[in-house]
């Protein structure tokens, strides 16, 4: 199973493995990696899931939508790199992907 | 502590669960569900689930292995059928489980019809995924859906039906759908929409009774009018479980009384989601939610401060449904405005009405308009000119308080 790098905000690390087609969100909820709320349950209705891509893996990921955008816009800690991890689907192209956690959600 | 008893296995269940693990505990915990399920998403049964588009597998909040894995003892398909708060025992027909903290999150259980004909088959009320396994056995073969009551279930299953070819028709017993929760100018917008789609809505009618033969419904009574129907969907709200709380001596009053800790009139019994009444600081009332954001938010809460913390439950409650292509999110209570300011032109399907008090943002309904659900977020509480918040052209963003 491709494997998923979760850092919070404070630096704590956890590698975790996840099913491929599985969204980030549902990867990090399962294993317990706190910062993500996800209390919409992947429907991209509440942004509670905000994560930042690490450096070259945002290339890899596909096109942000338009509702995702929207919801993300006005997040106070939005950075280039900022997308909902229930709308980022594991396959073999992001194994080992890095994910940096934000301090909130809002 | 050794061991904390979870009784109900819905969303704060599961959210509990994975709380008291997150925050360190290792003790024992026993999570005793009457469904046959482990925690699963509830809202989407009666949208995607309802509509086949997402398989049950995808529902479950986290997967088997999860529970395995973190040590979680789970009892499903099994009733408790008492508490002791002296003792500081749960009984049920497998056993009784001692506990040093409990959760009460039994949830709520949909309101009854009990008229004249009302068990007959092809009748259904919406919950659980077994409750909608049952309606989607019936509906594959079904042509006509009457849908008894206008509240956001019924008309979530009503966009479903008619999308996948059915006849509906929604009864109302109000002037208009939708009128516990939300403002006429939303039920306007909303029934012109199901009317629109094909959908035939009746107001000010009340179900008297069902018609049928031994195979099922035929026909749903009206008083004298009659309405064939072949399906029959019953959604006229819920009542809370607070049955065993009852039994239990804990305070309850319309759902189980708690604090703004999420902890009962028993120091070592907690409560979360739907069967609570909880206080909430920042509306200075209380409430009791059927949400799904309140439920994650107890658990949490609940999770925390059996756990010995100080964590206050203090959110702006906020809502969403799914009709066809329009995802309305809704933050806060309209009813506590005293002006609306429209956003956008319902016409286009995507708008957003604003509810003022005294001239702060107290509730927003957003339809297809997440930016500005987002930007009801963090104006919620604040002073802002309704005539920018009505123009386009004025940015959103500089609108927020921080600008």
């Amino acid at each position: 199973m491709p494997s998923v790098k979760f850092i919070e905000h404070n630096g704590t690390e956890h590698v975790v493995e996840g099913n491929n087609g599985d969204s980030l969100m549902v990867i990090a909820t399962s294993n317990l990696v706190p910062g993500i709320d996800a209390d919409c349950g992947g429907e991209c209705s509440c942004a509670t899931c905000h994560v930042l891509v690490d450096g070259e893996w945002l290339s890899k990921l596909g096109a942000i939508s338009e509702t995702e955008e929207s919801m993300l816009d006005l997040n106070p800690d939005r950075e280039p790199s900022s997308r909902l991890s229930c709308q980022i689907h594991m396959s073999d192209d992001l194994a080992g992907i890095v994910i940096n956690l934000p301090e909130f959600q809002y | 502590m050794t061991q904390i008893v979870i009784i109900g296995g819905g969303q704060a269940a599961g959210q509990a669960v994975a709380s008291l693990r997150q925050e360190g505990f290792e003790g024992k915990i026993v999570l005793i569900g009457e469904e046959s399920t482990l925690p699963y998403q509830r809202p989407p049964l009666s949208k995607a689930y309802l509509s086949g588009a997402v398989p049950a597998e995808k529902l479950l909040v986290r997967p088997e292995k999860f529970y395995e894995d973190r040590d979680v003892e789970v009892h499903l398909g099994t009733t408790v059928t008492a508490i002791s708060s002296d003792q500081k025992t749960v009984t049920t027909a497998d056993g009784t489980f001692d506990f040093d903290k409990l959760l009460i999150a039994t949830g709520s259980t949909p309101r009854k019809l009990s008229i004249p004909g009302s068990d007959l088959n092809g009748i259904h009320y919406l919950r659980t995924m077994a409750d909608v396994d049952a309606i989607r056995a019936q509906m594959a073969d079904a042509k006509r859906l009457c849908i008894v009551g206008g509240g956001y279930i019924g008309l979530e299953v009503a966009s479903v039906a008619v999308s996948a070819g059915l006849s509906v028709d929604v009864l109302e017993m109000e002037a208009r759908i939708l009128q516990r929760v939300t403002t006429p100018f939303m039920s306007a917008f909303y029934h012109q929409l199901h009317e629109g789609r094909g959908v035939k809505i009746h107001t000010e009618t009340g179900c008297s009774g069902f018609r049928g033969t031994d195979q099922g419904v035929t026909h749903v009574q009206c008083g004298d009018a009659e309405i064939e129907a072949d399906l029959v969907i019953v959604g006229i709200g819920i009542v809370p479980n607070i049955q065993l709380a009852l039994d239990a001596g804990l305070a309850c009053d319309n759902g189980i009384t708690v604090d703004d800790h999420c902890q009962t009139s028993h120091p070592d019994i907690y409560a979360a989601g739907d069967c609570t009444n909880h206080p909430n600081p920042i509306l200075g009332r209380r409430l009791r939610l059927e949400s799904v954001p309140n439920a994650m938010d107890q658990a949490r809460t609940s999770a925390a401060n059996m756990l010995g913390g100080d964590k206050t439950y203090a959110a702006v409650p906020w809502f969403w449904s799914d009709q066809y292509e329009l995802k309305l999110q809704m933050l806060g209570f309209s009813a506590d405005a005293d002006a609306a300011v429209l956003r956008g032109d319902p016409e286009t399907l995507q708008f957003a009405q604003f509810y003022l008090f005294d001239g702060k943002v107290v509730a927003i309904d957003a339809v297809n308009s997440p930016k500005e659900f987002m930007v009801a977020k963090q104006l919620f509480g604040h002073s802002v000119a309704a005539d920018d918040l009505a123009n386009p052209e004025v940015d959103l963003k500089s609108l927020l308080p921080s600008a």
